[in-house]
């Protein structure tokens, strides 16, 4: 590996996608690559980050997001701690600010944390030395995510710069969605967004992305189909009529794919709602899904944000766009 | 006998169009007179002088939409501290809002108000009472006996009346006393769970946002339920483009209506709101900058016809929050002056103009006796240098809760002199040097 200085992220935390740059990016994603080598190797333990300490903090429920960070952590060396909302002061009334002030005097060396409401990640990084790195903040970013998406489709198709990517689904609450918008339009995709008016927020154009309402017309000519996940409590009249109503114009067929062009790839963060959003046969189609791969991409990715995060010497100041005030 | 000879001053008098060089007496808490030639031969001898050295003196403005802690949230703020940062704001009436805890819907409670503003408070204050019990948007209050123990008009503050039925009701009911009803303008359905303004900033933020067209939706029906009542209507703060149409459309068919504009509608954009800075957030919420041009157009044509501050106190703990859980409210009491004086350095309006939304047209509008330069009027005054440099700092503010996103910001214009009943009850501490 390079020289730790020069290699070290500007950054103290990741908060989200907005401000990285394309070689901030492209050097998160060419460390993933290692990393994703070293996961496909029977020993897969590194002591990069000996003695150090990580703490997932979750005031959501998250298997696969909480998992691929422990086991990221964990492959480093790190000693890592899981907290859930449920089982902590959280819910006997204890502030975030208490809660990050509480945290910080047990000196992790980072945190992550997933949190339901928007910007709350970021509040809770201006109280804390350690980095910290946003595991989903309501429905704002999700930055993990749209790197493991990222390295996915640049193993697959060799590069970001040029694809056209649809994303489709329930773009209007989704932080996965608003991550991928940014960081594909960073790299140089095109980026569509395929949704019902509802679901969509309505300055959507000011993205950066091209909206459609139809599947066909959407799908025309991609290189890749980014499923999002529908929440069923959206579904009952609120955003959309019924599930069946839903599936039938936006769920992901094989009718509706032959737009897309015939090696197009197919993608979804997950956990899937087969039979809502996505044919349940094609998500398992190991010719066209990814969904597999993303998971595994997933922690190779996070190892990867880790390693370079606490490449940053603890004294430098940062600098970064995607850092707040301290 | 205390007389005093404010001299040497630029009196402006928005209630008579008076903008000129002179003086003004005051004796027992009442202005005697006032003009270019009194005292052109000298003051004489035995009564006290104030020289104002070219300043403003003005009628002490009055803010009519401020809330305050008491009772119930004395913590935040309470009527005395309210009072000394209306006093340091240049303001000398205050009124509250019946949004506390309990809520002001009963006569007891508007005694109580009028009480603690007497042995506490150093500036006028007045209670808004409710419009429905609670605030729930239900069942009338006791409009008229409110109205009797002198609630100056009626609000559910920063509550909507969403059922047009009871809105209808309570227009009409009012007509029959004259009594205003200021109503907060939010279709609230529509607003939803909106925590700031619908737009691409509230996008990036993956914030929920609260669509302008709630504000026109409410306004319009309001308007044609107005129409339909005849009674007299007050949109409690505008902010957006659409909404300032529909006032300027009704009031072009003679309606009884008047509209008011939070400070901040006009001094932010949504743009403020950053990084989820959640001392931006407020009701209603920074809108986009197009909104925030409307605002200015509207007082500059009249369309509006009162500034107010919108003054809303929070503690810290209420604001250091995940920006969708913490709380609404900026402080204004302090900074509506040059904030306000933005729009007289900007070209935007005529000082006399600018003046006469917190003078005259509040004290019009609430019968209130204050608010004008006139022989027999209350000395309630303000004397200010427009063009005084300064930074807004919040370590000087006197409110009790410090949650402004103006600290830092340079202005221009500040009180140098509040007098309520011809006392001083503000003197800027280092504004004697000039």
């Amino acid at each position: 590996m390079s020289d730790i200085s020069s290699s070290a992220l500007p950054y103290r935390h990741l908060l989200g996608i907005e401000g990285l740059s394309p070689s901030d990016i492209s050097e998160i994603l060419d460390l993933s690559d290692n990393y994703v080598a070293q996961n496909r190797q029977v020993d897969k333990k590194r002591s990069i980050l000996g003695g150090r300490t990580q703490i997932n903090l979750f005031f959501e429920t998250s298997t696969r997001t909480r998992t691929s960070f422990e086991l990221a952590g964990k492959r480093l060396g790190a000693d890592v701690i899981n907290m859930t909302a449920t089982a902590s002061a959280i819910k006997k009334g204890e502030t975030l600010i208490d809660t990050a002030a509480t945290l910080n005097a047990m000196h992790p060396d980072a945190l992550v944390v997933r949190h339901p409401h928007s910007g709350a990640v970021a509040l809770l990084s201006q109280k804390m030395d350690c980095s910290v790195i946003n595991a989903g903040d309501g429905s704002h970013e999700h930055p993990t995510q749209a790197l493991l998406d990222a390295l996915t489709i640049r193993r697959r198709l060799g590069h970001l710069h040029g694809l056209t990517v649809a994303i489709c689904g329930d773009i209007l609450h989704s932080r996965v969605a608003r991550s991928n918008i940014m960081l594909l339009n960073i790299m140089g995709a095109h980026v569509r967004a395929i949704a019902p008016p509802t679901l969509l927020p309505g300055a959507m154009d000011r993205m950066g992305v091209e909206v459609f309402h139809d599947m066909a017309a959407g799908l025309a000519d991609v290189d890749i189909v980014m499923m999002l996940r529908l929440q069923n409590e959206r579904m009952n009249g609120a955003y959309v009529p019924s599930t069946r109503e839903y599936y039938h114009f936006f769920g992901l067929d094989r009718s509706k794919l032959a737009k897309a062009k015939p090696e197009a790839l197919i993608m979804h963060p997950g956990p899937m709602n087969r039979g809502v959003e996505i044919d349940s046969e094609l998500a398992d189609d190991i010719n066209r899904s990814v969904i597999r791969e993303q998971v595994e991409m997933g922690v190779a990715v996070r190892m990867a944000v880790l390693d370079l995060l606490s490449r940053r010497p603890s004294n430098q100041p940062s600098v970064g766009p995607g850092d707040m005030k301290p | 006998m205390s007389t005093a000879a404010y001299i040497n001053a630029r009196l402006i008098d928005p209630a008579s169009g008076l903008d000129s060089p002179g003086a003004l007496l005051i004796q027992d808490g009442q202005i005697i007179d006032l003009g270019p030639d009194l005292f052109a031969n000298g003051v004489p001898n035995g009564m006290e002088v104030v020289d104002c050295g070219g300043r403003v003196l003005c009628p002490g403005l009055i803010d009519m939409r401020v809330f305050v802690g008491e009772p119930g949230a004395e913590h935040k703020e309470t009527l005395a501290s309210a009072s000394e940062a209306a006093a340091a704001g240049g303001v000398t009436c205050i009124i509250v809002q019946p949004n506390t805890e309990p809520v002001i819907d009963d006569v007891a409670l508007v005694e109580y108000i009028k009480r603690q503003a007497r042995d506490k408070a150093v500036v006028r204050i007045h209670p808004m009472a409710a419009i429905t019990k609670g605030l729930k948007g239900e069942q009338m209050a006791e409009l008229g006996l409110l109205a009797e123990a002198d609630a100056v008009a009626f609000t559910d503050a920063d509550r909507v009346v969403a059922d047009a039925q009871v809105m209808r009701r309570v227009l009409s009911y009012a007509s029959a006393f004259d009594l205003l009803i200021c109503h907060y303008p939010e279709e609230p359905r529509l607003a939803g769970s909106g925590v700031m303004n619908a737009g691409e900033v509230a996008m990036r933020l993956g914030l929920p946002g609260i669509p302008t067209q709630a504000e026109t939706i409410m306004v319009e029906r309001d308007l044609r339920l107005v129409e339909m009542t005849g009674g007299r209507y007050h949109a409690a703060c505008l902010s957006t483009d659409q909404a300032i149409e529909a006032m300027a459309r009704g009031k072009a068919r003679g309606l009884k209506v008047t509209a008011a504009a939070a400070v901040h509608s006009f001094a932010l954009n949504e743009v403020a709101v950053g990084e989820y800075r959640s001392f931006a957030k407020t009701a209603p919420p920074l809108r986009a900058e197009a909104d925030r041009r409307a605002v200015v157009a509207g007082l500059a044509d009249g369309t509006i016809d009162i500034i107010c501050s919108c003054h809303d106190p929070q503690d810290v703990e209420s604001k250091r929050l995940p920006f969708e859980l913490a709380a609404t409210g900026i402080i204004g009491l302090e900074t509506m002056l040059p904030l306000a004086l933005e729009l007289y350095h900007n070209g935007d309006m005529s000082l006399l103009d600018l003046l006469a939304t917190m003078t005259v047209r509040p004290a019009e509008l609430l019968g209130l006796r204050g608010g004008k330069l006139s022989p027999g009027a209350p000395a309630d005054l303000l004397v200010f240098d427009p063009h005084k440099p300064w930074r807004i700092d919040e370590d000087q503010f006197h409110s009790k809760s410090k949650n402004t996103p103006y600290h830092g910001r340079p202005v221009q214009g500040r009180a140098w002199r509040t007098i309520v009943g011809g006392k001083v009850v503000y003197s800027d501490p280092d504004g004697d040097g000039n």
